[in-house]
């Protein structure tokens, strides 16, 4: 009798020890997938700070310009056809000419031309146009370096490799230190990749326009499939006949809606927006309602969880004190659910914010150098500006490719943090 | 809560009214709309923002469609809401001309603005590859000719050195763009079928395609003709050529982490990256700016675009982007596009175009 009950015990003891070692290593491994999906974030994000850094400094070259007559070929009281064709290269040319008189020969002097960018031109100009009582005066600009000079300046070129395998040559690097000794050589933090659109010239792109064109497109698809998804949902949830088997059908199609490739949501749109509607490509509104398709279900689905989560008594409550359906719905059951509703389109938003491929389709994939005014303009969205840069020649678009994606996971997090917040405040306890 | 109610209202009636205005704004359009080749994509775009910031317009709206897919787009008809340009990186097909001229699209302008060349590169850190463009066929070709004439087998070079003993001891691995892309046609047409050209038999094959068209018989001539390019253009499969997607920034950083790979690449990136990776020799030429200009360098193809002359007048700006396009600022010798990598016409053929762009000349093709 004793015997067989210390057996037993043993037996107990061992099998308690096998699930305790399980227990043990379940943590373990759980700790460990944990601790790698955390060093693969951190690895991502630091590679993307590191590399995206740089770009948010550019340098900068002052030049005293000579604004003559003689040279701009304007005058002060010149009309503005006059002035649009006025030649400003020409003002810069001999300001870099006094700087470096002893340059010589045509490649020389087209090579010292290029330490600034071609914006230099027209940023005279406007200054011109704004202040014709300047002329004849001599002015003290910051111009924007080139952007084979902004690499080497921030230590993207290694001066020590021999002349034909740099893109800065010797006689540039003469150039480069004299003005770094002149101090008319500086970095400063790069407001043109905030204010200004995409652009060919790396110095001078910037993300306003494809930051414009996605807040365009997301105000589109926000006024579209929240009313739409939302009501569709209450309707599914609240009123719809139960048990009917087109109610059913509807809402397997809108399950299986939800696991759509994206770019097929595009293609419906080229066909039916486009092609039936004749609504013009490349635009936020065409964008807009591509996106609306896509982001429908997701807002439907979770729109009706969060209803189901409602408690039946707060319904039966509310028709029990006289409250007609709609009442019911839209006064109790709906803001009950508005956490749950709210997180879902959030999350539906910045799913659509991260998209591409289905705009591919319906040409946003594009050059655009204006920020867009409104629905009906041309633009591109973040997304797209970062796919665009990514495969240009030009190396100072790498570091600003990865700047812009830094903005876009920011504003993702902002967006998700806005979530949590929306959630905490419309909070209700049952 | 009944604020809500007439909130989402509002909201459903604001999109309406969008939506109306938006549709009647589309009958007139203020910029130019330009669709097409990638690779024509870096110049026309620098095109483009000049001709913005010097007029003071709006600048063009310029999307990378790809030839085929921005030629299919402009011969979609002759409505405002049809693109106005389409850029090309190869001459546009008579069946495509066809298209466009059913289409109501009578009057193209076809504007030629100068060369591309396709690099073919390693790593700085190995030795510079000297090919010629039958070694590269043999490296490549899915089939491959054996001894015998007419008699092809599967790619059995695995090492360059089994080609041509001259080249180096290593496995053949090429890191090239996707059969989407342009530039691999461009590829496919220059290089391979330059070196599949050099066995006598497989020209055979073509001009025997010829004379069989000339005689009327055309299903023989087809035949023969897609055996042609079936042996010449077919890519081997077996893991020698990586496609490496579109990007070709991507194939130069993965050049210069595997020194033994070669690429092939727009000469644009090549120039942009001349301190990681070098160009090879192709039939004893190296890969330079002078040496594709002069029509040396045997891997290099003309790039185009197209204008619909119906819109000239209609969307305002479209005579001025071809002046700014085709003026000596631009495409000239020391014009902005050669600094991004175009290689520009010789004076005479620049001003031959220059002359039929500006006068909005039409094109005319005959049948292939």
């Amino acid at each position: 009798m004793q015997k067989s009950a210390m057996i037993n015990n043993e037996i107990i003891r061992k099998r308690l020890a096998k699930r305790y070692a399980k227990e043990r290593r379940f943590r373990l491994y759980g700790v460990a997938s944990i601790t790698i999906s955390i060093a693969f974030l951190l690895t991502l994000l630091v590679n993307i700070s590191l590399n995206g850094l740089p770009a948010f400094q550019q340098t900068y070259i002052n030049l005293e310009v000579n604004l003559d007559e003689d040279i701009l070929g304007v005058t002060s009281s010149s009309n503005d056809k006059e002035f649009l064709q006025g030649n400003y290269s020409k003002a810069i040319k001999s300001s870099l000419k006094t700087l470096f008189p002893n340059v010589k020969g045509r490649k020389n002097n087209k090579a010292l031309k290029q330490l600034v960018s071609s914006s230099a031109t027209y940023q005279i100009r406007d200054f011109v146009m704004d202040n014709p009582n300047m002329i004849g005066t001599t002015q003290s600009f910051w111009f924007l370096a080139k952007d084979d000079i902004d690499v080497f300046i921030k230590g993207g070129i290694d001066r020590s490799l021999p002349e034909t395998d740099r893109r800065i040559k010797d006689l540039q690097l003469i150039w480069i230190d004299q003005l770094l000794f002149d101090q008319r050589l500086e970095k400063r933090f790069n407001f043109t990749f905030f204010t200004q659109s995409d652009s060919r010239e790396p110095e001078q792109a910037g993300i306003k326009g494809a930051v414009v064109g996605s807040l365009l497109v997301m105000l589109v698809t926000m006024l579209l499939s929240f009313p739409i998804g939302v009501l569709a949902a209450v309707y599914l949830e609240e009123f719809a006949p139960q048990n009917n088997k087109w109610v059913d059908m509807i809402e397997i199609n809108i399950n299986n809606l939800a696991a759509v490739p994206s770019i097929v949501f595009g293609l419906l749109g080229l066909a039916v927006f486009i092609g039936l509607f004749g609504v013009p490509r490349s635009v936020p509104l065409v964008g807009g309602l591509v996106l609306t398709l896509m982001t429908l279900p997701t807002i439907i689905i979770t729109t009706r969880a969060a209803l189901k989560a409602v408690p039946y008594s707060i319904r039966e409550a509310a028709l029990a004190l006289g409250a007609s359906r709609v009442q019911m719905a839209f006064h109790h059951v709906v803001p009950a659910a508005m956490p749950g509703i709210l997180t879902g389109t959030i999350i539906g938003m910045a799913q659509a914010l991260g998209e591409t491929a289905p705009l591919l389709m319906i040409g946003m994939v594009a050059f655009v150098a204006n920020v867009p005014q409104g629905i009906a303009d041309p633009s591109t969205v973040l997304p797209v500006q970062i796919y665009l840069w990514s495969d240009s020649p030009e190396r100072a678009f790498i570091e600003r490719t990865y700047a812009a994606i830094m903005v876009l996971i920011g504003f993702l997090v902002m967006m998700n943090f806005i979530a949590v917040i929306m959630r905490r405040i419309f909070e209700k306890k049952f | 809560m009944k604020n809500k109610v007439k909130y989402v209202a509002a909201a459903f009636g604001s999109v309406a009214i969008m939506t109306v205005s938006t549709s009647a704004m589309s009958v007139v359009r203020s910029y130019i709309d330009v669709v097409g080749s990638s690779t024509v994509y870096p110049f026309a775009t620098v095109v483009a923002e000049t001709y913005g910031k010097k007029t003071r317009r709006k600048t063009p709206k310029i999307e990378s469609t790809g030839s085929g897919g921005g030629m299919k787009l402009f011969c979609s008809g002759r409505g405002i809401n049809t693109p106005d340009i389409t850029n090309a990186s190869r001459r546009i097909k008579y069946s495509e001309f066809k298209k466009c001229q059913k289409n109501g699209v009578k009057d193209i302008v076809e504007v030629k603005i100068g060369y591309d060349g396709i690099a073919i590169a390693n790593s700085k850190q190995a030795p510079v590859f000297d090919l010629t463009r039958r070694s590269l066929f043999l490296a490549l070709a899915k089939q491959v000719p054996s001894g015998n004439k007419g008699v092809l087998i599967d790619n059995p070079y695995l090492n360059w050195n089994d080609i041509n003993s001259k080249l180096p001891n290593t496995r053949i691995e090429v890191l090239g763009p996707p059969p989407t892309s342009g530039t691999r046609d461009a590829f496919a047409e220059l290089a391979l079928e330059g070196g599949c050209k050099t066995f006598d038999w497989i020209k055979q094959l073509r001009t025997k395609a010829k004379q069989l068209k000339k005689a009327g018989d055309k299903i023989g001539a087809a035949r023969l003709k897609n055996r042609y390019k079936n042996i010449c253009h077919s890519v081997r499969e077996d893991g020698a050529y990586i496609e490496a997607g579109e990007n070709d920034n991507l194939i130069v950083a993965k050049l210069v982490a595997n020194p033994k790979a070669l690429g092939i690449f727009g000469f644009s990136f090549l120039e942009q990256n001349s301190d990681k990776v070098q160009g090879a020799i192709i039939d004893g030429v190296k890969v330079n700016f002078d040496a594709i200009s002069y029509g040396s360098y045997p891997v290099s193809r003309p790039l185009y675009f197209y204008v619909k002359k119906s819109h000239v007048g209609k969307v305002p700006g479209i005579k001025a982007f071809i002046a700014e396009f085709t003026s000596e600022d631009a495409w000239g010798k020391e014009g902005y596009l050669t600094d991004k990598g175009l290689i520009p016409l010789s004076d005479k053929e620049r001003y031959k175009v220059w002359k039929s762009a500006n006068n909005l000349t039409p094109l005319e093709l005959k049948s292939e």
